[in-house]
């Protein structure tokens, strides 16, 4: 009995290592031997920390009444991977600004910039919806995590995956669909996390000890079980062999082209909005110790979001192959998602009627708050994209970029940071956060990047739409590709710098996260006071 | 700050809600009566100008799917009242533009090029359009400003391996350079003096100095000289001087096809490369190439034609 769980770990292991020396690849080689050391290593693991005595066990993490250990770790995860997200997107940055800096192969701008994307929003993103998603839903549930170890897989596996994704990447693995380019077998793996995921929210709720269910777990719910059926439907490839990486999808052409950005699009719809609502609809409320601004309102734009979001995909592939008709349900339906986007923003925003005034001294409250600003200018931004007239301008430029920054780097960034600040000296229960002025720099320091960002990339989308587009008087085009390109670079820089900004930030959000973590504390005046020079005096 | 600590033990449990409708006191408005870790929410109404803006786009979008290609039907979709259809859409415009530029764009593809250049309407037209197809075709190798970069010729210089009179540009351009595809490609071959053992290393260094001595950039040797008139100069001329019939780039000038470098120099003599051009005769249709024809020819290395002079007269 006791040797059933290493026995299977140990033959997993020897499967893997099987497939590992038959591989056709050397890329399926080396994840298959990641697989075999880690099912080996588990397997000694179990074997040695099994205790037949029967001693109790030392107290662990997890002993309290909510299971909180994963959701520490994923906070540490959350802020390693994130300040590597933003590392890899300063540096592909760089590298379209400075073609000299792609070194080949394995660091180059193509294998890079999948590194870049997956990690910020899987691996930031991801790390942090599962960690926020598990401390609410116990909160708001009053009841502990359904599954016992499972969250620990949950959480375990889902760093395999990001590893074997992006070590991938590097390696030259991919199946080149956006957002969704890990190969045949790192898909499946994700899958079977991905369930397990399902299970312990969905046991969690289905065990609450509260009569009803808190909004922001219907975001949560919505966003983890579109997911699923997102990456599926998106990633269903044959393999050409079972031991090697490479596969082909089973769609072709336009219908593929569909199928990916029906996945493309609610990824940002489910994944980026959908899931980071959960969060804004706890931590909001909580920081600024007020009630939600309205139940209705969160009711109807939390059915009508859902309903809309999914039908959105096709706006992407305005002026293409895909029919006439697909492309103008894609575009009324995004301008039919722009309320019920707004309606996040005003439920998010309104929480703090008759607490405005703590923005003024709360600077974690403002990384909420200019979260949900930089949500609401995306969400206005994104329906007027979808326009076709606006797309035959802003399709394959800068522009776009920009407008996923925004959305990526205001919203999903600034509220992830909240959500840690919040997040840290309640999980390891300290005395509040190192240092509050470090929030505060951090704060600007983002805020800056984020415009400087968004802004070279109005500039360079604009130009570059208006320049491909410019005809003479004979009809003939005046500007050659590459002449488009150059006149982006200094457009590159000031995006270069905006990122170096967020990456900074990123770093003191690091700083600040491990000395509160041991317990350290600058016991420094409220951010507030700072203006009123006689108490800053009276303080020092 | 002050509620950590707070998550000692559930904070509550079924039954001890407070009563639906109690007050709000900062917003007087009452609240729904759940309450989940502490948060409560209040039952205001949907905003107003929300929900009327909710509305309008859903006009919008009817309207939309009304005049527009929208539900799918079994083997088409609705057309929309207004009839449009993207690709008819794109196909008007070129229309359009074709129809404006017809009568120049006929007299183009049917007069000569040496007829084109003598009309001043025409030529103008021809260079502009011959400029717009060098930015869409030519300029990922000539360069932007077809100053070229190493292996790619630079076109506004008077330097011409193949002929600088507009007929000898516009069969280049047609027939292209070492093209497969086209039995009338451009063709020449270098030996590999090197790689196939026909001079010794030091004989190559030797004429390497030599050919530097042409363009009056270095020391002359009289080895360099004795295996030049030997192996080099049946095609690129005693002196250096190339030929264009045999395709032999001129050495005797400061224009560098490749580099000027001693090594490059000797690295072409070992093993040469071979630059290729498409036959856009293939690609493009006449009236365009005439067009860049003229275009390149006008950069500024255009020779005039004898044999066009001679025929006017």
């Amino acid at each position: 009995m006791e040797l059933i769980k290493p026995g299977l770990l140990f033959l997993a292991a020897v499967v893997a290592a099987i497939a590992s020396g038959l591989a056709h690849d050397t890329q399926f080689a080396v994840h298959m031997a990641l697989f075999a050391a880690i099912g080996l290593g588990l397997a000694i693991w179990t074997i040695t920390s099994s205790d037949p005595t029967g001693r109790p066990k030392p107290a662990g993490l997890d002993d309290g009444i909510y299971m909180d250990g994963p959701i520490r770790y994923g906070v540490i995860a959350t802020v390693f991977w994130g300040v590597v997200g933003f590392l890899v997107g300063v540096i592909i940055a760089a590298q379209l600004a400075f073609p000299d800096l792609n070194l080949e192969p394995v660091l180059n701008f193509s294998r890079l910039r999948p590194l870049h994307t997956s990690a910020v929003i899987f691996a930031f993103g991801g790390n942090a919806l599962i960690a926020t998603s598990f401390y609410i839903v116990q909160r708001t549930t009053a009841a502990r995590l359904f599954g016992g170890g499972l969250a620990w897989f949950v959480f375990w596996g889902y760093q395999l995956f990001i590893v074997l994704a992006a070590t991938g990447y590097l390696m030259g693995v991919t199946q080149s669909k956006e957002y969704a380019e890990p190969e045949w077998y790192i898909d499946i793996w994700l899958t079977i996390v991905w369930v397990c995921y399902l299970v312990v929210f969905l046991g969690t709720i289905v065990k609450r000890k509260e009569p009803h269910i808190y909004v922001a777990n219907w975001f949560f719910l919505a966003f983890i079980v579109t997911i699923a059926m997102l990456h599926v439907v998106n990633n269903l490839a044959v393999p050409v062999s079972f031991l090697g990486s490479k596969s082909y999808p089973i769609f072709s052409g336009v219908q593929d082209a569909l199928v990916q950005w029906w996945y493309g699009h609610n990824a940002v719809g489910f994944f980026l909005t959908a899931g980071f609502l959960g969060m804004m609809y706890y931590f909001i409320p909580k920081q600024v110790e007020r009630p939600v601004y309205s139940y209705r309102l969160s009711i109807v734009h939390f059915w009508s979001l859902i309903f809309m979001y999914i039908w959105a995909g096709p706006h992407h592939l305005h002026y293409t192959a895909l029919p006439d008709w697909a492309q103008t349900l894609g575009m009324v339906f995004s301008i039919m998602l722009w309320m019920p986007s707004w309606g996040g923003m005003i439920n998010g925003l309104m929480t703090l009627s008759g607490a405005w005034d703590k923005l003024r001294t709360d600077p974690v409250l403002r990384m909420l708050v200019i979260a949900v600003a930089f949500y609401g200018m995306a969400t206005f931004e994104g329906p007027m994209m979808s326009i076709k007239a606006v797309n035959s301008l802003s399709h394959y430029t800068d522009w776009t970029i920009g407008h996923v920054h925004s959305g990526a780097l205001g919203w999903n960034g600034m509220i992830t940071f909240g959500a840690i600040y919040y997040l840290t000296p309640r999980l390891w229960k300290t005395n509040g956060l190192y240092s509050l002025r470090l929030v505060n720099w951090h704060f600007w320091l983002a805020t800056i990047g984020i415009v400087l960002y968004a802004a070279a990339m109005w500039v360079a989308g604009i130009t570059q739409g208006l320049m491909w587009r410019e005809y003479n008087a004979e009809g003939y085009l005046v500007y050659s590709f590459v002449e488009t390109v150059a006149a982006m670079f200094p457009f590159y820089l000031i995006r270069t710098l905006g990122g170096l900004l967020y990456l900074t930030g990123g770093l003191l959000m690091a700083y600040n996260v491990w000395r509160t973590i041991r317990g350290e504390n600058t016991q420094t005046v409220p951010v507030g006071t700072v203006q009123r020079g006689g108490l800053l005096a009276a303080a020092e | 700050m002050t509620d950590i600590g707070a998550d000692k033990g559930f904070p509550r449990v079924p039954g001890s809600e407070p009563s639906r409708g109690e007050v709000d006191q900062p917003t007087g408005t009452a609240t729904t009566g759940h309450e989940w870790d502490g948060i409560k929410e209040l039952n205001t109404p949907m905003p107003r100008w929300w929900l009327w803006v909710f509305y309008a786009t859903h006009v919008f979008a009817l309207a939309y799917i009304i005049l527009y290609p929208s539900i799918p039907l079994l083997r088409d979709s609705t057309t929309g009242l207004l009839g449009w259809h993207s690709r008819s859409e794109v196909a008007q415009e070129i229309d359009t533009a074709e129809t404006a530029r017809a009568t120049l764009y006929a007299q183009i593809r049917d007069l000569p090029v040496e007829e084109i250049v003598r009309n001043d309407e025409l030529r103008e037209t021809a260079f502009r359009g011959g400029a717009s197809a060098f930015k869409v075709n030519c300029v990922q190798c000539h360069g932007a400003d077809a100053s070229g970069s190493p292996g790619f010729a630079n076109l506004q210089d008077d330097d011409w391996i193949w002929g600088g009179t507009l007929a000898d540009i516009q069969t280049t351009i047609t027939h292209g350079v070492r093209f497969a595809g086209d039995d009338d490609t451009r063709y020449s071959e270098m030996p590999a003096f090197g790689r196939d053992g026909i001079l010794e290393p030091q004989q190559i260094r030797a004429v390497a100095r030599h050919v530097l001595a042409l363009s009056q950039s270095g020391e002359d040797n009289a080895e360099g000289a004795e295996i030049y008139a030997q192996n080099c100069a049946s095609c690129h001329g005693e002196r250096g001087e190339g030929s264009r019939d045999m395709g032999a780039p001129k050495l005797n000038d400061q224009i560098w096809l490749y580099s000027s470098a001693l090594p490059d120099i000797e690295r072409q003599i070992t093993a040469p490369r071979h630059g290729a051009m498409p036959a856009w005769g293939q690609r493009l249709d006449p009236a365009t190439i005439k067009q860049l024809t003229i275009y390149v020819h006008a950069l500024g290395g255009g020779e005039a034609s004898t044999q066009d002079d001679a025929a006017t007269q």
